[in-house]
């Protein structure tokens, strides 16, 4: 975010610096979220002991914690375009809107892991526990960094450090968010979605 | 000037070679022994004839440009500005790519070779342990005579027939052994290679190890050298075995010998009261030994597997213990291989310190234990 | 003449204003100090990752040598590795590149300067962490490849600050080549298109793709290790249904593009020093372009290799034996260039042109064995043997080392202002040419005669002894060839500052237009590029009968008019030092658990970055 505040110079491209390596940076992180999902992928039904997925999962709940992280993108969208209208209140009020379904997001992802817990599973339970927890954990951090962005970025433009362009800003932390919810979509999808096979050994 | 200089470079090069294919070096991959390691020498040696070729064609080429184009003081001359050619840059990119696809053919051929398991090969298990080899002979004519007519079991020495085919299965193994600080045997990757007789395979635990085989025989009778190759901790350097490959006489009566129990020594010998240590059924502060812990010995109540099996330890065709960190027999005088009770010694004394890190705790024997003890392992044959 | 503004701010957020003197190396984000730094820090590291070959070759100068124990010597064969790879040869190029790129690209600096000083502060720390593992209880002892589970169940804490500090410097790694791939993407100067670009700066873009693309792969498992060896998870563990081959994947998925990322900066500076000394421009500049993209492409397909004696079957060794057959084929391309761009050249051996050539020649050699290692069953015999050492060795001693030491000699002047001496450079290449090659031939006897990697001492009875003290002996004939080079940078750099002139090689790119060393701005007035090769272009021109002659200065060359008006830089800012100080924090609170310490860390890296973004710029 080096040039956030700088005036809009000649580039090569024409594309700004800062957004382009908000892109490449996303590119990477890719590979890193697909790094953990294929783990999780292999590992699939290879624990040796219990508790399996289909002891602990609640598809029901889970739903709706990612629809609350899904409606998190609509109102990313909607502060971006109240950035560009120049209406900094609501702008401010949907980045808020956004933070806060993410803290729903987040705080459902540690009710869930505590209730995990109770039921014995745990980091070194087995393979499932390993790599679920690496895996959704993973995640997990990236929307708290995504939470504390949002609202540092609610600070700024309270301060108008913001003052030059401020849906620049805006539209950066709105890519990242809308990247962590892209691969919540995958994550959903093959941890949760995807029947799992049935534990190793069983017939 | 370029010309001489070239064949200065491949004198020494030629040199090299030579000396490279010593035949007296005990891993030398160049000597082979056996039809595995003979075909993977074979398949090489094609493409280093074209690998030397393309070396002094690309080198004397650096050096004949170098020397041909250099500048030459107090003549100025500015070279024509030449930007390539694509019919030269088509030629180097098809030619090394046609190059390269005839000697993979042979390659990729012998690499299915490999691949295949002769039904009618003598299967031998080969365990990998923190840092020694066992090896079980899991052929249901090589099982005991005694107890429960396990395999017959052997560690730091394989002891083949020569001429025969063997099909070898890689297991990794963690014993319940731990060294005097308390560190487990582990379970880790090590990998299975006698130069002489057969390329590496590693040996991998858990599920996907489960295929990993070498296919192989020994031309000749003779001892082969062989050592774990994949870096397995802090003694992978003392992680060797031997090959021992037999005639059908000393074969037939080596297994003849594996399948009955140990000799018991004779009462009141020294041997005796080794044993005692061994078992820990001495008298008090005289034969409260552990080792009945951890290791084996044929037709015993010794029958952990958690350390060297050493119902062989006192026969000559078992040359070397604790991952062939030591020699158990050694030339004497009179050129008659006699056992090497210093080495024995040391090793009872601290297992530590000459294998640091061994799994063996140090269990402050006496000196007279150890005399017992060193008495009774040399009258296992 | 033009004029450095920088505005004075007030408050606490005040940048910091000094660009001269001691205390402005911490607060820089200037490209060339960053360069610099980087420089020296992996040069450093390089003496130090040298000594640990030293102690190496000593250990194994005879048979059952008790100088170093198995313990003492896993450690440090292991830190020879991780230094050489992760904290000389990948920082030593980050030095070049970050020097380098913006002068060759016409730019004031890269494009996010605070960020380049971030990598750099998290790279040093990262890299100093890693080494104070010596101090705390031992370093790691699993080889730079750490195998799990050897990896996973080794005692002691080497392998978990191996973990940690290869994740704080692949973060270090991970900004940085974002950054430099956004600067030569988006800061070229007008008409500096993509093929007009040195080809030493898109090798440069090559290895920031796949620094981007690789890293994070490793990433994952060094999480994986971290959580294996920190949290009992089973990532790895075979008892549990874990997987070891998992990590070899994954870290040869990273592993060989990382090979690429140690040999490309080296053939981009073979491509810069020989057509300045071969006085023609590089032939086929296209295909040594396109060839090193495919390299980069091929790199991420052909990590099994690694792992041929594995047990993967004959179907994947198959396959990845075609795969590494292919991958020679771009790189003879680059080889055969090269030499045609000797040529009918005229060709000026002076140091750096040497070292190139040596370079080459070494790195064919490395090449070679390399292809033999793509005929699958002979590399069951080779593998984990010295024959690998001895042929990675040729390629990244022969290929990335010797690179390093020319590009020293050429870009010095540039860089110091300060020519270092021709006669002993020569002296010096000369040395370590013998001394490389004495160290490093024999080990293909080692290896073919059975001796095998990463054991800390070998029976007499191997009779490979001989070859093992040839091989001593080489390394202490580099060691004096390092001394040489040590002793040649301090006695010139002792020396005042001037050069009779600026342009000492008779260069062909746009870094030598500037002065040397370049003002902290670079460019007066941002050029404006018409061909490759633009520097050499507005040198000479072909007179009517077609023969390249000199212009004379001041003729077609680009005119300056330089109309005083300020130029905006980026201040000096502490804040990169700052937030840098928040990984080893997190890294020695996770290895002793110290929940504060993260905590602490990690409120480092968030105010930092806070204050980061809160900094005035300049343009305000």
């Amino acid at each position: 975010m080096s040039d956030i505040h700088a005036p809009i110079e000649y580039t090569s491209t024409g594309l700004r610096s800062t957004k382009l390596a908000m892109w490449l940076f996303l590119a990477s992180e890719c590979l890193l979220f697909g790094g953990l999902i294929t783990a999780y992928v292999l590992y699939r039904g290879q624990s040796t002991t219990g508790p399996y997925p289909q002891d602990v999962f609640d598809i029901g709940y889970t739903s709706v914690s990612s629809f609350v992280l899904l409606a998190s993108s609509l109102t990313m969208v909607l502060s971006h375009n109240a950035a560009l209208a120049r209406d900094y209140a609501r702008m401010r009020l949907w980045l808020l809107a956004t933070a806060m379904l993410g803290m729903c997001f987040v705080g459902g992802q540690v009710f869930e892991f505590t209730s995990f817990f109770r039921e014995g599973l745990t980091l070194h339970t087995n393979l499932f526990g390993s790599t679920f927890f690496v895996l959704t954990g993973f995640h997990g951090v990236h929307v708290t960094v995504g939470i504390l962005m949002l609202l540092i970025l609610i600070a700024f433009s309270f301060r108008g450090s913001l003052s030059d362009d401020p849906a620049f800003p805006v539209e950066m932390v709105g890519l990242y968010w809308h990247f962590v919810d892209i691969v919540w979509i995958v994550i959903f999808t093959v941890v949760y979605l995807i029947p799992a096979p049935p534990p190793h050994g069983a017939v | 000037m370029p010309s001489k200089l070239l064949w200065v470079v491949g004198a020494i090069l030629l040199t090299l070679l030579l000396v490279g294919c010593g035949k007296d070096l005990p891993q030398n991959t160049f000597n082979p022994a056996g039809p595995t390691a003979q075909s993977e020498k074979d398949v090489l040696i094609v493409p280093l004839i074209i690998a030397g070729i393309v070396f002094v064609g690309v080198e004397g080429g650096i050096l004949f440009l170098a020397l041909k184009f250099r500048h030459r003081k107090g003549k100025e001359r500015m070279p024509s500005q030449l930007h390539g050619n694509t019919r030269l840059e088509l030629g180097w990119t098809v030619a090394p790519a046609v190059l390269l696809a005839v000697v993979m053919v042979p390659a990729i051929s012998l690499i299915w070779k490999l691949a295949q398991r002769p039904p009618d090969a003598m299967q031998v298990t080969v365990q990998g342990y923190q840092w020694w080899w066992g090896f079980q002979y899991t052929d249901a004519d090589m099982a005991v005579d005694y107890g429960d007519h396990g395999p017959i079991t052997t560690a730091d020495v394989m002891v083949i027939p020569a001429g025969r085919t063997i099909d070898l299965s890689l297991r990794s193994e963690g014993g319940g052994a731990h060294s005097t600080d308390g560190t487990p045997d582990h379970q880790v990757i090590h990998s299975f290679w006698a130069p002489r007789l057969f390329g590496k395979q590693d040996v991998v635990p858990g599920a996907a190890g489960e295929g990993n085989h070498i296919v192989f025989s020994a031309w000749e009778p003779g001892i082969y050298w062989g050592q774990c190759a994949e870096f397995c901790g802090l003694e992978h350097a003392m992680m060797k075995f031997r090959i021992v490959a037999l005639n059908p006489t000393d074969w037939a009566n080596w297994v003849q010998a594996r399948k009955q129990p140990s000799s018991t020594p004779a009462p009141g010998s020294d041997a005796e009261k080794g044993m005692q240590i061994f078992f820990g059924t001495g008298q008090e502060g005289q034969g409260m030994g552990q080792c009945i812990a951890c290791h084996s010995i044929g037709g015993t109540s010794a029958v952990s597997t958690a350390a060297p099996n050493l119902s062989d330890f006192g026969n000559p065709s078992h040359p070397c213990f604790a991952g062939c960190d030591f020699d158990t027999f050694v030339p004497g005088p009179d050129g008659q291989l006699q056992p090497n009770y210093a080495a024995l010694q040391a090793w009872l004394e601290d297992p530590n310190a000459v294998k640091l890190g061994a799994k063996m705790p140090d269990y402050n024997l006496s000196q007279q234990q150890i005399q017992y003890l060193m008495a009774y392992l040399y009258s296992l044959s | 003449m033009a004029t450095i503004t920088l505005t004075p701010q007030k408050g606490i957020l005040r940048r910091p204003m000094a660009t001269t003197g001691f205390w402005s190396w911490f607060t820089t984000v200037d490209h060339k100090k960053i360069g610099i730094m980087y420089g020296l820090s992996s040069f450093l590291f390089f003496v130090l990752g040298g000594c640990e070959a030293l102690l190496i070759r000593s250990q194994l100068a005879k048979p059952s040598n008790t100088l170093l124990n198995a313990d003492q010597y896993n450690q440090i064969f292991t830190m020879h590795g991780v230094t050489m790879i992760f904290l000389f040869v990948m920082p030593m190029s980050a030095a070049f590149f970050n020097y380098l790129i913006p002068l060759m690209i016409g730019a004031r600096d890269v494009a996010f300067p605070r960020l380049n000083a971030l990598s750099f502060w998290v790279f040093l720390l990262g890299a100093l962490f890693l080494n104070s593992s010596w101090f705390l209880g031992g370093a790691p002892d699993g080889g730079w490849f750490a195998y799990a589970p050897n990896s996973t169940t080794d005692p002691g804490n080497g392998l978990t600050f191996y973990a940690l500090g290869l994740l704080i410097t692949g973060i270090a790694s991970t900004v940085g080549a974002i950054n430099l791939a956004v600067t030569v993407i988006n800061m070229r100067a007008p008409g500096m298109s993509l093929f007009r670009m040195p080809p030493f700066v898109w090798m440069g873009l090559v290895v920031q793709f796949l620094l981007a693309f690789s890293l994070p792969i490793i990433t994952v498992a060094l999480f994986q290790l971290l959580f294996d060896r920190r949290w009992d998870t089973a990532f790895f563990d075979p008892t549990r249904g874990g997987e070891p081959l998992l990590w070899q994947h994954m870290f040869w998925l990273f592993g060989h593009p990382e090979v690429y990322i140690l040999i490309l900066p080296a053939f981009g500076i073979f491509s810069e020093i020989l057509p300045v000394f071969a006085r023609k421009p590089l032939f086929g500049y296209q295909f040594v372009v396109f060839s090193g993209i495919a390299i980069g492409f091929i790199g991420f397909g052909v990590w099994a290799h690694h792992m041929f004696a594995a047990g993967l079957g004959p179907v994947a060794n198959t396959a990845f034996g075609i795969s590494t057959a292919i991958i020679a084929v771009p790189t003879g391309v680059k080889i055969f260039n090269w030499m045609g761009t000797l040529y009918g050249g005229d060709l000026h051996l002076d140091s750096p042109m040497l070292f190139a050539l040596g370079g080459i020649a070494m790195f064919v050699i490395g090449g070679l064995s390399g292809v033999t290692h793509s005929i699958v069953p002979s590399d069951y015999q080779q593998t984990d043997t010295y024959y690998i050492v001895a042929h990675f060795h040729y390629v990244l001693f022969g290929g990335a080392i010797f690179a390093i030491f020319g590009a020293a000699y050429y870009w010095w002047p540039k860089v110091f202002g300060r020519m270092l001496p021709e006669k002993w450079g020569k002296v010096q290449f000369w040395i370590l040419l013998i001394g490389f090659n004495l160290t490093f031939a024999p080990m293909h006897i080692l290896g073919l005669g059975g001796m095998i990697r990463r054991e800390y001492t070998y029976p007499a009875a191997l009779g490979l002894t001989v070859w093992n003290q040839v091989s001593s002996v080489g390394a202490f004939t580099i060691a004096l060839s390092v001394l040489l080079f040590i002793i040649m940078v301090i006695r010139t750099q002792l020396k005042p500052a001037g050069l009779e002139n600026e342009d000492p090689w008779d260069a062909r790119t746009l870094e030598w237009t500037t002065s040397c060393p370049p003002p902290v701005y670079n460019f007066e007035e941002i050029p404006t590029v018409h061909s490759l090769d633009e520097f050499w272009h507005r040198k000479y021109a072909e007179d009517e009968s077609g023969r390249l002659v000199r212009v004379p200065a001041g003729g077609s060359g680009e005119d300056h008019h330089s109309d005083g008006h300020p130029i905006h830089l980026p201040s000096p800012s502490f804040w990169p030092l700052v937030v840098s100080f928040g990984f080893p924090m997190l890294g020695y609170g996770v290895l002793y658990y110290a929940w504060w310490l993260v905590a602490a860390g990690a409120l480092v890296i968030v105010v930092g970055l806070t204050g980061w973004a809160l900094e005035p710029s300049v343009a305000e």
